[in-house]
């Protein structure tokens, strides 16, 4: 399985080039996590269970991602900050189709 | 003023097993929680969804490991604070605690275990630039008392369950009810949605959608709320009361104040040993701590609340030797003067 490459920009504006493993079935909030690019305790609350929008992110990028969940939906109708291209990085799962995607994390609600 | 051996701060399911760790030793537990109810996350956020790594369930719901630990320490007869939140510590002179709640009660005891999670549930507030000028002016994030909104102009902004259903509630005490949601549609039991649709046909509530509360109006109370329509200018509706409800979330909160050492928003403790604080008497249990290879898993809670209340034993009595038992061996005796203990076998010949 390969690797791909993303961007991501954190909640200070700082851009990082970031690799990500498309074989262990992360989501882009763990992808965060891990290279700790938000501070542990904002991101990724709930668990990942679209139950909360700490790991809201906008997509910067022009790629095809999975179609949103009833579940993120509504979680986002209810978050603060939420733009066109909102998502919740919880929901994205990290697959080949995903290289070259640019995120930016949302605030901290 | 409560007494207890053990007040644990937090009745997740780490706060709660630890009760039953405790009983064995013969120490009491209290526990106190900002949620109305136990179980912490379990219950507040996904009561319905499964877990699949509890030792020997291949699969529980949330809310149901919650009763299993609740009927688990029942023999031991926990005392609660629920609703409430630890505001402040005081060590006293003699090395024991005195925690005192946001509502003022006190609780006295020789050991403090913080099993706060991720930290006490509070409101999501919207941002809304003077939103808290009004607070308790108008302004509630949680209903308390529906009375108080008796033939008052009610403006409640949100699109799930409690929204829906405060609406429904106060359709038949306020004198009007308005519904505010950024989206046309509701997120919530199907039964409340139709209570709602069924509501607004009969003009009892005032449903605005897609639209957001922008500004809030009022001298020393609330007057009404600047409401807008996405693409439209603002309008004003006129409010006694405005009630944004927009679900929870977990803040570390006072805790992080009382001289713990913090470390990604989570306490620091000892782990080669007993989960102990930088505060002696102090611990810190499940996902509110941290240490090298942390995970947080309610699985870890539980080893962590076991060791944490050994500790707590030798802390309490010092002099007195003790060696961990077996509950297959040593039975579990409750305070409630139950005893639940392995059948015996009998010695009798075969004629």
């Amino acid at each position: 399985m390969q690797d791909i490459n993303l961007k991501i920009t954190d909640r200070t504006g700082v851009t990082h080039d970031i690799v990500a493993p498309t074989d262990m079935a992360m989501n882009l909030m763990e992808v965060v996590r891990s290279y700790e690019l938000a501070e542990e305790g904002t991101i990724g609350i709930c668990g990942g269970m679209a139950m909360c929008a700490s790991c809201q992110c906008y997509i910067k990028s022009d790629h095809d991602l999975p179609v949103m969940s009833d579940d993120e939906d509504a979680m986002l109708a209810e978050a603060f900050n939420v733009e066109d291209n909102s998502r919740l990085g919880c929901q994205i799962q990290i697959t080949p189709e995903l290289e070259g995607l640019e995120v930016e994390l949302a605030p901290e609600d | 003023m409560i007494t207890t051996d053990i007040l644990i701060i937090g009745a997740g399911p780490t706060g709660l097993f630890t009760v039953f760790e405790a009983g064995l030793l013969k120490l009491k537990c209290h526990l106190i929680d900002a949620l109305p109810q136990p179980g912490g996350q379990c219950s507040e956020i996904y009561p319905k969804k499964p877990i699949y790594d509890i030792p020997a369930y291949p699969e529980i719901l949330a809310g149901d490991l919650t009763h299993k630990l609740m009927e688990q320490i029942k023999q031991f007869e926990p005392g609660f604070t629920l609703g409430e939140r630890a505001e402040t510590i005081n060590k006293q002179n003699d090395g024991t605690f005195i925690v005192t709640t946001n509502k003022g009660t006190k609780h006295h005891a020789k050991i403090v275990a913080i099993a706060g999670g991720l930290g006490s549930f509070e409101p999501r507030k919207p941002k809304i630039d003077n939103l808290t000028d009004y607070e308790n002016k108008g302004v509630e994030y949680i209903i308390k008392e529906p009375e108080l909104y008796r033939n008052k102009k009610v403006v409640i902004s949100g699109g799930g369950d409690s929204a829906l259903d405060w609406a429904i509630f106060l359709s038949n005490i306020a004198s009007e009810v308005t519904l505010i949601h950024r989206r046309n549609e509701f997120r919530g039991a199907l039964d409340s949605v139709e209570k709602a649709q069924e509501l607004k046909n009969l003009g009892k509530i005032n449903i605005i959608t897609p639209a957001e509360v922008k500004g809030i109006l009022g001298n020393d109370n609330v007057t009404g709320v600047a409401v807008q329509k996405k693409g439209e200018d603002a309008f004003i509706i006129d409010a006694d009361h405005f009630i944004p409800l927009f679900g929870l979330s977990p803040k570390l909160g006072p805790i992080g104040n009382w001289g713990l050492e913090i470390e990604k928003n989570a306490i620091k403790v000892n782990n080669a040993l007993d989960y102990q604080t930088n505060i002696p008497g102090i611990y810190a249990i499940g996902d509110v701590n941290t240490y090298p290879g942390k995970l947080k898993l309610i699985l870890c809670g539980f080893h962590e609340a076991t060791l944490m209340c050994q500790s707590a034993y030798k802390r309490i009595f010092p002099n007195k030797k003790y060696v961990m038992k077996y509950t297959t061996v040593g039975g579990v005796e409750g305070f409630d003067g139950t005893k639940k203990e392995a059948p015996k076998a009998v010695v009798k010949a075969i004629q």
